[in-house]
């Protein structure tokens, strides 16, 4: 029998991603029902991609933004 | 004779539809550049690749169908240049080794966490520089498939025609990519502990 928590693990991207299916994700959801170390790692997770998220979201720079308004083609 | 006017009409609407297009697509600019951003290795790459794509958007308006999906479609020209650019030198992708499993950045953090055991709390021991750093150290495509579904909220599916690859293998480098990021975190994390 497989290790439980290797099996949640494997399952871990796609439930965050909502590609289980129904029946994997009941099986996922069971497992973190009862296991805590792997329901603070999903949580981990999921708190990553947030917060990777967030750190990455650099505002457009207003000039480069003036220069792309600059580019389109004027009419005759 | 009667032809006149009509072609008058025809370029009246002509015009029309392409301030609109231009207008819409400047429009998602922010969208776009947040990608972007991070597509390109540097600010001043991500500029100039902004400048590139609208500028060849604009020329070939016509051949965007209205009622598709602009941004996808602004970021497949934009990815198409960002390879045109000979940016995928980099070191090959298949020689790093990956930690065995997908927890290694948390086990790390949570190790020189002093106690602490909240998940957002562990994940605010990585600073903003931490994470763009990492990001631009994932090979690129791993990379052009991390930040357009992680970051752009793009779907497989879209991310899978806009870089014109497969939906199994967007899963594939995804799911490597995402683990390289948290290996460069978890390098970072490591770095300012000691």
């Amino acid at each position: 029998m497989k290790d439980p928590c290797a099996h949640c693990e494997e399952m871990m991207q796609p439930y965050l991603d909502h590609v289980l299916t129904d029946e994997e994700m009941a099986e996922a959801e069971a497992h973190l029902a009862e296991c805590v170390d792997c329901r603070r790692r999903y949580r981990f997770e999921e708190s990553l991609r947030i917060y990777v998220r967030k750190a990455a979201n650099e505002p457009m720079p207003v000039e480069l933004k003036q220069k792309l308004a600059a580019l389109r083609i004027p009419l005759e | 004779m009667d032809a006149e006017p009509e072609d008058g009409q025809r370029l009246a609407t002509e015009a029309r539809d392409r301030v609109r297009f231009e207008e819409d697509a400047l429009a998602l600019s922010d969208q776009v550049y947040r990608v972007a951003r991070h597509l390109a290795s540097s600010r001043e790459d991500a500029d100039e690749l902004m400048q590139e794509t609208y500028a060849r958007a604009f020329r070939s308006w016509r051949s965007f169908t209205p009622g598709t999906n602009m941004r996808a479609w602004l970021l497949r020209i934009l990815t198409n240049l960002n390879i045109d650019r000979g940016r995928r030198q980099q070191r090959a992708p298949q020689m790093q080794p990956l930690e065995a499993n997908d927890y290694f950045l948390y086990d790390k953090l949570a190790e020189n966490g002093d106690g602490i055991s909240d998940e957002e709390q562990v994940v605010e021991r990585l600073s903003q520089d931490d994470i763009v750093t990492a990001l631009s150290a994932v090979p690129h495509d791993f990379r052009d498939v991390l930040v357009l579904v992680d970051l752009g909220d793009f779907s497989y599916a879209d991310a899978a025609q806009i870089l014109d690859i497969p939906v199994g293998t967007v899963m594939s480098r995804l799911h490597r990519g995402r683990r390289i990021l948290k290996r460069e975190l978890a390098e970072s994390a490591l770095e300012e502990a000691t």
